[in-house]
C-alpha cells in the first residue's frame, strides 16, 4: 500500500480514461439499480407509514417486485397517438430520464480514492463549472415534458405539459438563487470545493439554513413530488403530460422521478450536509488519501443522500398537494423574493465578518446560524400570518382574515370597479 | 494520442453542428426546427468546453438551450403552429438571392481565415479557474456595461408586465 502514488490520476492519460471508463459504468449501474429499488422503498415507505406490509410476494420480502414491475410494463401493449408526432412521442421520456441521470456525474461520492495509477476522484466529472452544470442539465428537463404533453395531439397532455413546465421553469429560478449563497461561502462553484468548505467550516444547513430551505422546497417542487405533484394530480384533474403514454414509455416518466429524486438527494447531501465528511472529526478530511477513508466516507454519503429519499417519501405519505395558485404564488410571491434577499444579506454578511477578520470556523457558523434563525423567526412568524403563504396554511385571527378579504375587494381598481359594494359581513 | 483524440471530437462536433444547423433551417414543423437549434447549442457548448472555456460552454447550455429555446418552443406549441402554416415562399429570385449572400458570406469567411496566421500570436490558454477571469471582467473593467445591460432587461420585464397589465384592465372595462 505504501508505494502508491500520490499524484493525482489526470497526470496519467491512460489510467485516466480507463479509470473514468470503468467510472462511469459502476456509478451509473448503481445509480439505475438504485432508482429500481427506490420504487420498491417507495411502497414499503408508505406502506409503514399506513400501516400495511406493502409488496411481499416477489422474492424474499418482496425484493424482486422491481423486476416484476418491469416486466409486466414490457409485456404491455404500447399504443402511441396516431395523429401525433411518433420520432418526439418516442423521444420525449427518453429526454425526461437522460436530464434527470446527467446531473449525477459530477456528484463526489466520497473521499479521493488511492490507485497504483494515482489519487483518482470519486465522481465522474470534476468540471470546474460544478454546479452550473448541474443548473444547466436540469434546466433541459423541461423539454421532456413540454415535447411529451405537444407530441401526443391531445388537448389534456398539451394543457399537462404547459402546467408541469410552468412549475418546472418558477422552481428553476428559486432553486438557482437559493444556491448561491452556497457558492459565495465556498468561494467556487467546483463542487469539491463546497464539500470542503463545508468539512472545515461546518456544514451549510447550519450556515444557510434559509438557503436550505428554499432549496428543499424547490427541489420538490422540481421532481414533481407531493406536495407539488400537480404534473400527475391523477385524483383529480386528467393525469397531464403522459395521458397518452402506455407500458414501457408510461413508466419511463416515473423511472425519471426517481432519478429526479435520487440526483436531487445527492444534491442536498452535497450542499447542504457535508457531501462525504464525515462529522465532527477531521480524520477523514486531512492526511494521505486511503481506502478506508474512501469506504467509510461513501457510507456517509449514503445515509445523508438516504435521509433525503426517505424524507421525499415521508412527505409524500404525510401531506395533501397544494393548489395551482397557491403553489404558484409560493414559487413567485414568496421563494424568489425570499431567496433574493438572502443573496444580499450574505453578502453583507460574509463582507463585515472578512473585514473584521473572523474566518472559517465555529464563530463564523455561529454568527451566521444566529442570522438564519433570526430570518426564520421573522418570515414564519412576523412577516408571514397569511400573507406570503396563503391564508389556509396557517393560522391568523378572524379580524386579519376579515382585513384581508376587504382589502383584496377594495385594494386594485379592477375589482373595485366590478364590485362597488363590498360585503363586510361575512 | 492527445491530439488525435481531441481532432476526433472537434470533427465530430463540428459536423453535428452544422449538420444540425441545416436540418434546423429546412425543417417545416417549427418544433423540428427549434429542436435541432437545441441541437446546434450542444454541439457549440461542447466546441467551448473543448476550447477549455468551460463557464460559456455552461451558460451556453443553461441559457440558449435551457432557457430560450424553452420559451421558444412554448410559443410555437401555445400558438399551435403546424406544417400548412408555414407559407411557401419559393420562387427563383429568392434562390439567387440567398445563394449570393451565402456565397459573399462564405468568401468573406475564407478571407479573415486565411489572411490570419494560425496559431495567433498572443493568444494564452484559458486560465483552469472557469469563472474568476469573467468575473473580474465583468465586474471591473465592464461593470458599467454590465449594470446598463441588466437595467435594460429589467425594463423589459417591467415593460413586459405593464402591456399585459393594460390589456386585462380594459377587457375587464368592456364587459
Amino acid at each position: 500500500m505504501g508505494d502508491m502514488l500520490m499524484t493525482p490520476i489526470t497526470d496519467n492519460p491512460t489510467a485516466f480514461a480507463i479509470a473514468s471508463a470503468i467510472k462511469v459504468v459502476a456509478f451509473f449501474g448503481v445509480y439505475l439499480v438504485t432508482v429500481a429499488l427506490l420504487t420498491l422503498a417507495e411502497r414499503k415507505v408508505s406502506a409503514w407509514i399506513q400501516d400495511r406490509h406493502g409488496p411481499n410476494r416477489a422474492g424474499p420480502g418482496g425484493l424482486l417486485q422491481p423486476a416484476a414491475d418491469g416486466l409486466k410494463n414490457f409485456m404491455k401493449e404500447e399504443l402511441s397517438p396516431g395523429a401525433g408526432n411518433t420520432i418526439l412521442f418516442t423521444l420525449a421520456p427518453a429526454i425526461a430520464f437522460c436530464t434527470a441521470m446527467v446531473s449525477w456525474a459530477v456528484i463526489p461520492f466520497a473521499a479521493p480514492l488511492p490507485t497504483p495509477w494515482g489519487v483518482m476522484s470519486v465522481s465522474i466529472a470534476q468540471l470546474p463549472v460544478g454546479f452550473i452544470f448541474t443548473l444547466a442539465i436540469s434546466s433541459l428537463g423541461v423539454f421532456g415534458i413540454t415535447l411529451a404533453g405537444w407530441s401526443s395531439n391531445n388537448k389534456y397532455s398539451l394543457l399537462g405539459g404547459l402546467r408541469s413546465s410552468a412549475q418546472l421553469i418558477s422552481y428553476e429560478i428559486a432553486m438557482g438563487l437559493s444556491i448561491i449563497p452556497v457558492l459565495l461561502l465556498a468561494g467556487n462553484v467546483t463542487m469539491d470545493a463546497i464539500v470542503k468548505q463545508q468539512a472545515m467550516g461546518g456544514w451549510n444547513v447550519l450556515n444557510l439554513s434559509v438557503a436550505f430551505l428554499t432549496f428543499l422546497i424547490s427541489a420538490f417542487a422540481e421532481t414533481n413530488r407531493l406536495p407539488f405533484d400537480l404534473p400527475e394530480a391523477e385524483s383529480e384533474l386528467v393525469a397531464g403530460y403522459h395521458t397518452e403514454y402506455s407500458s414501457m414509455k408510461f413508466s419511463m416518466f416515473f423511472i425519471a422521478e426517481f432519478a429526479n429524486m435520487l440526483t436531487a438527494s445527492g444534491m442536498m447531501a452535497t450542499l447542504f450536509l457535508g457531501g462525504w465528511d464525515i462529522p465532527f472529526t477531521s480524520w477523514d478530511n486531512t492526511g494521505d488519501p486511503s481506502v478506508l477513508k474512501t469506504l467509510l466516507t461513501l457510507v456517509s454519503f449514503g445515509l445523508k443522500a438516504g435521509f433525503f429519499l426517505f424524507l421525499y417519501m415521508w412527505i409524500r405519505w404525510t401531506l395533501p398537494r397544494f393548489r395551482y395558485d397557491q403553489l404558484m404564488s409560493l414559487g413567485w410571491r414568496f421563494l424568489l423574493p425570499l431567496s433574493l434577499g438572502y443573496i444580499v444579506l450574505i453578502a453583507s454578511v460574509l463582507l463585515v465578518l472578512q473585514a473584521l477578520g473572523i474566518q472559517q470556523g465555529v464563530l463564523q457558523t455561529g454568527v451566521l446560524f444566529l442570522i438564519n434563525a433570526a430570518v426564520l423567526v421573522a418570515v414564519f412568524v412576523i412577516f408571514d400570518r397569511g400573507r406570503l403563504l396563503s391564508p389556509t396554511t396557517s393560522k391568523m385571527s378572524a379580524a386579519e382574515m376579515l382585513r384581508l378579504r376587504t382589502q383584496d375587494r377594495l385594494g386594485s381598481p379592477l375589482s373595485a370597479a366590478v364590485r362597488p359594494e363590498p360585503e363586510m359581513g361575512d | 494520442m492527445m491530439g488525435t483524440y481531441y481532432t476526433i471530437h472537434f470533427w465530430l462536433f463540428s459536423i453535428l453542428a452544422i449538420v444540425a444547423a441545416m436540418a434546423m433551417v429546412t425543417r417545416r414543423n417549427p418544433v423540428a426546427a427549434a429542436l435541432w437549434l437545441v441541437n446546434v447549442m450542444f454541439a457549440l457548448a461542447a466546441l467551448y468546453v473543448m476550447l477549455g472555456a468551460h463557464f460559456l460552454g455552461a451558460a451556453q447550455v443553461l441559457v440558449y438551450a435551457g432557457a430560450i429555446m424553452v420559451v421558444f418552443v412554448f410559443v410555437v406549441m401555445l400558438l399551435n403552429l403546424g406544417e400548412n402554416d408555414v407559407k411557401e415562399r419559393r420562387s427563383v429570385g429568392a434562390a439567387v438571392a440567398a445563394s449570393a449572400i451565402a456565397g459573399a458570406l462564405a468568401a468573406e469567411l475564407l478571407y479573415v481565415v486565411r489572411a490570419q496566421p494560425f496559431p495567433v500570436d498572443g493568444l494564452r490558454p484559458v486560465d483552469a479557474d472557469a469563472l474568476a477571469p469573467i468575473a473580474n471582467s465583468l465586474f471591473t473593467d465592464n461593470l458599467v456595461a454590465f449594470e446598463v445591460t441588466s437595467l435594460l432587461l429589467l425594463v423589459a420585464v417591467v415593460g413586459a408586465v405593464v402591456l399585459a397589465k393594460r390589456g386585462k384592465v380594459a377587457g375587464e372595462a368592456r364587459t
